[in-house]
């Protein structure tokens, strides 16, 4: 499985913390995930997923859409950070 | 990391005072420690704050703060570094982060505590939700911040 997290505004906007997601023995990239996730729980979802700033990190590494996610990995969405 | 180089991440306040003079006590080489403490204020953009959320990504938040801290070490040399930053819950007036740098010579610890703020600024993953009168928003990160950390490449 593939833990997609969600934080501050994205999480609130969505409704939810955190998706398992099965990816079998696929490969997926982080846009190809959020068009799955789009098309698995709405439209809705496409606003927050696709914002210019939302950032992407996988294992806890900021990355970009084009990154390959598998499962075993943990996949995270976030605002712009603001902490200090 | 060894023991003088370390962040912690908590809700509970922390006393500076025992931070800086643990952090002074690594070696006998240190000849200044410098440190920075963020607070809450009671009023940003016009709008009167009664609370405000620290909201974090546990792991990410101190794998990032340490990569900073690498980086610091890096580029200036220190014999330390601390770094501790709450979440959770605070009012105004509350500490919210302490940097604090220990190297031989004031220019280092300047420096390296400026560019590990800088830093975390931009890069660390916590969030803040204030609450006003209006209810309650989440901060927007800052231009100001971004340009800050560019200086330093």
């Amino acid at each position: 499985m593939v833990d997609v997290l969600f934080f501050a505004s994205i999480r609130e906007q969505l409704g939810t913390d955190k998706i398992a997601l099965d990816l079998a023995d696929q490969t997926m990239s982080v846009n190809e995930v959020k068009q799955h996730l789009i098309k698995t729980y709405g439209q809705e979802w496409e606003g927050a997923l696709f914002a210019a700033n939302i950032i992407n990190a996988v294992n806890q590494k900021v990355v970009d859409g084009d990154y390959a996610v598998s499962n075993g990995d943990e996949l995270a969405f976030f605002p712009p950070v603001t902490g200090g | 990391m060894s023991d003088a180089f370390s962040v912690s991440i908590q809700a509970e306040d922390f006393d500076v005072n025992a931070e800086l003079r643990k952090l002074g006590q690594h070696s006998l080489q240190t000849g200044a420690v410098v440190n920075f403490v963020g607070l809450v204020r009671d009023s940003n953009d016009g709008k009167t704050i009664s609370a405000m959320e620290l909201e974090h990504y546990p792991g990410m938040t101190e794998s990032t703060i340490e990569e900073i801290i690498e980086q610091a070490s890096q580029r200036w040399t220190l014999s330390g570094v601390r770094v501790i930053h709450r979440v959770g819950p605070l009012l105004p007036g509350d500490q919210i982060v302490l940097v604090a740098v220990a190297s031989k010579h004031r220019g280092e610890a300047f420096s390296a505590c400026e560019f590990v703020m800088d830093f975390l600024k931009t890069k660390a993953p916590f969030w803040k939700k204030e609450r006003t009168s209006k209810g309650e928003h989440w901060v927007d990160a800052r231009d100001s911040d971004d340009s800050a950390v560019s200086r330093w490449k």
